[in-house]
């Protein structure tokens, strides 16, 4: 896949802002306490000195919330109750900075959204038109378990540039022929073997660091109707408020609810996402709920994570120990323990 | 890329209305491309997005045949803010469907096999889909004998009573239409639960096999029923309901353990339903 550059810190910034007259490009950037991804546009200061975002950048190619078609709802209009597609923009985007976990992510998520039946076209074309640039993590976070679920802090899969924090430089790593051909039209010097070394004892003292694993053995071996029956949902659940923090900030929960809403004679049928936390999720029009108890959807999250999923694509578990969930869940639920739990 | 949410544009061209309490009604839809109504290849058991813009979709079985050609046939219970709405509109309004979505009942496995329908109330839809299906002199011959076990509250309730009752007249399928209880003093069929009348009514399990669908209390009293009468959990085939969205698999919230109803549903056999968690 050609040959790393490496380039100092300052050039490498000046690259990717010229790169916006090619691509839409999203940084992460400051806002208050945390990081967020914002499109790089006059104003934007991209700053890579940070440890995550604090929202996943999922929402950069499955939008919170995202028309999906439109139609006119008054008779004498043309084209009246008929849904059509409303316009979106499809045009190259390049998202630089984004943690392996992340990008690893995405393809957990793909498996949902591009299946050999079905194909959602927004999440696909917008996946298809984008260029990821990693930025590996020197110092992972206490709540940081990619190693166990994921490629990671320095994974390569869902990339195509991996940058390392090499102080005042970035070496820079072509991992697919798409990152390749952009890093190919770069300036910069070929990463010597020096620093080459010291890119990969970042990466072995990073993963030292980590310390959480599991086997996940238990988990394809076990049924689903015996962890469905375990008695501990009930004390895993116990503290949990429902406030769908947990998937919210997830990279790989892809949930979404479908509304139309009307403004005047116009309908937009709209895309949001959404929170298997929430008991109006799965309430029938009957009354019926068949996961009416809060434990029972807490389990559903878990068991979706960590069971379903391991079943239903035989390709790990649908979470890339990002951590995001353990930091922000304001009673300290800890998706460690219950893989623990699982496979204990 | 084929847009999977995106609805054909349809017209309805006939509203029925079916009980007596007018919940429910029957509503026809012709297609207002030809070329969609080509691509809408169904079978008995499947279901369709009903998409009212401006309202929302709701999931609905497909209640007429394939081998009825030109339109599409949905009964639909009045519920909430879609059904309600639906209930309102007229012959001639536009509106859209998408499908059609989920699997089918097992026909290409119940080939050669007697048949026994048990349905209760409103869920007799893909049902009644079914028996027209086999019905048609196509494909009557491919199966054995056809029995139809179907209740409602009272007379009043049954869906499609004019169809019914010239079912009862052939002789190439055996009706037990029932109702829990009946104040017509004329009524000539049966009087007594569906689990009941399937218990005396249905003699044998050989070679057959039973589709079961009506309200949760009715499906749980008839499974032991059939299981005394010797169906094994395989040939015991239900269709289940769970709220969905998407209705491809995508948007999560109909799966029963990894199955989602909408796309590796709706129908699933006893057997298989005993490996998953009860969450329907
Ligand atoms: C596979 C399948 C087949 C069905 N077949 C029929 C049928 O033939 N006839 C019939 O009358 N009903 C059928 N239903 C149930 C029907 O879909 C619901 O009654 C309907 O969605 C209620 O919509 P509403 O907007 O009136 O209710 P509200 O309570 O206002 O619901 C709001 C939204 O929630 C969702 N929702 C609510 N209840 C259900 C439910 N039970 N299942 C799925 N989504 C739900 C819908 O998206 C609905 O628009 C079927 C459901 C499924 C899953
Ligand atoms: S963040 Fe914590 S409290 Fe909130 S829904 Fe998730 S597990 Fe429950
Ligand atoms: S479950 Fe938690 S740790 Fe895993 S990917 Fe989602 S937010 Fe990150």
């Amino acid at each position: 896949m050609g040959t790393s550059k490496v380039l100092k810190k300052d050039e490498w910034l000046k690259v990717i802002e010229d790169l916006r007259k090619g691509y839409k490009v999203f940084v992460p950037t400051k806002e208050g306490d945390f990081h967020f991804f914002r499109e790089y546009k006059d104003g934007i200061r991209p700053d890579l000195n940070f440890s995550n975002t604090r929202l996943s950048p999922k929402g950069l190619i499955y939008p919170q919330s995202e028309r999906m078609f439109e139609c006119p709802l008054s008779k004498d209009q043309e084209g009246a109750f008929i849904l059509k597609e409303s316009p979106k923009d499809f045009g190259p985007q390049l998202v630089v900075g984004i943690r392996p976990c992340d990008a690893y992510g995405f393809l957990i998520v793909k498996r949902n959204f591009d299946n050999p039946q079905y194909r959602d076209p927004w999440w696909v074309r917008r996946y298809e038109s984008t260029t990821f640039v990693g930025l590996g993590c020197n110092e992972p976070c206490p709540t940081c378990f990619c190693n166990a679920a994921a490629g990671g802090p320095f994974g390569e899969e869902g990339l195509d540039l991996l940058m390392w924090d090499l102080g005042d430089e970035y070496l820079i790593k072509p991992i697919t022929e798409k990152g390749s051909n952009l890093l190919a039209k770069v300036e910069g010097k070929e990463a010597q073997d020096g620093e080459i070394k010291e890119a990969e004892s970042l990466k072995k003292e990073s993963q030292k660091k980590m310390d959480f694993s599991f086997d996940i053995t238990p988990l394809k071996n076990k049924a689903q109707l015996e962890l469905f029956n375990e008695p501990y949902w009930e004390d895993v659940a116990f503290s949990c408020i429902n406030c769908g923090t947990c998937t919210y900030l997830c990279p790989t929960c892809w949930c979404f609810d479908i509304q139309d809403e009307v403004y005047k004679n116009h309908c937009d049928r709209i895309r949001n996402w959404d929170s298997c936390m929430f008991p109006l999720f799965t309430l029938h029009g009957s009354g019926h709920n068949p996961r009416e108890k809060k434990f029972q959807r807490v389990r559903q999250r878990f068991m979706h994570k960590l069971k379903y999923y391991v079943d239903k694509y035989g390709n790990g578990i649908q979470c890339s120990g990002c951590g995001r969930c353990v930091r922000y869940c304001p009673v300290n639920i800890d998706i460690r323990n219950v893989i623990g739990l699982m496979c204990g | 890329m084929k847009n999977p949410y995106l609805p054909y544009p349809v017209k309805i061209d006939d509203i029925v209305v079916e009980t007596e309490d007018k919940n429910l009604k029957t509503f026809k839809f012709v297609f207002l491309n030809p070329e969609d109504e080509a691509n809408f290849k169904y079978m008995p058991g499947q279901f369709a997005e009903l998409s009212v813009p401006g309202k929302g979709e709701i999931p609905i079985g497909i209640a007429s045949s394939p081998t009825e050609k030109g339109y599409l046939t949905f009964t639909v219970n009045k519920v909430g803010v879609v059904t309600t709405f639906l209930h309102n509109m007229k012959v001639g309004d536009i509106m859209g469907i998408r499908g059609p979505l989920g699997n089918w009942y097992p026909w290409e496995e119940m080939e050669g096999k007697n048949v026994v329908i048990i349905g209760g109330g409103f869920a007799f839809t893909t049902l009644r889909s079914s028996v027209v299906y086999m019905l048609h002199p196509q494909n009557r011959p491919k199966f054995g004998k056809i029995t139809v076990v179907y209740g409602a509250r009272n007379p009043g309730l049954l869906l499609y009573k004019q169809e019914l009752m010239e079912w009862e007249k052939r002789d190439d399928i055996e009706m037990h239409i029932t109702v829990d209880a009946a104040d017509d003093p004329n009524w000539k069929y049966n009087v007594g639960f569906v689990p009941a009348i399937t218990e005396q009514k249905v003699k044998s399990s050989e070679n057959a096999y039973a589709i079961v669908c009506g309200p949760p209390i009715m499906i749980k009293f008839t499974q032991p029923v059939l299981e005394k009468l010797g169906f094994p959990p395989e040939r015991i085939i239900l269709s289940l309901e769970n709220r969905m969205k998407c209705a491809i698999g995508m948007c999560g919230r109909c799966n029963v353990g990894d199955q989602f109803v909408c796309k590796d549903g709706p129908v699933f056999s006893l057997a298989k339903l005993r490996t998953l968690p009860p969450e329907y």
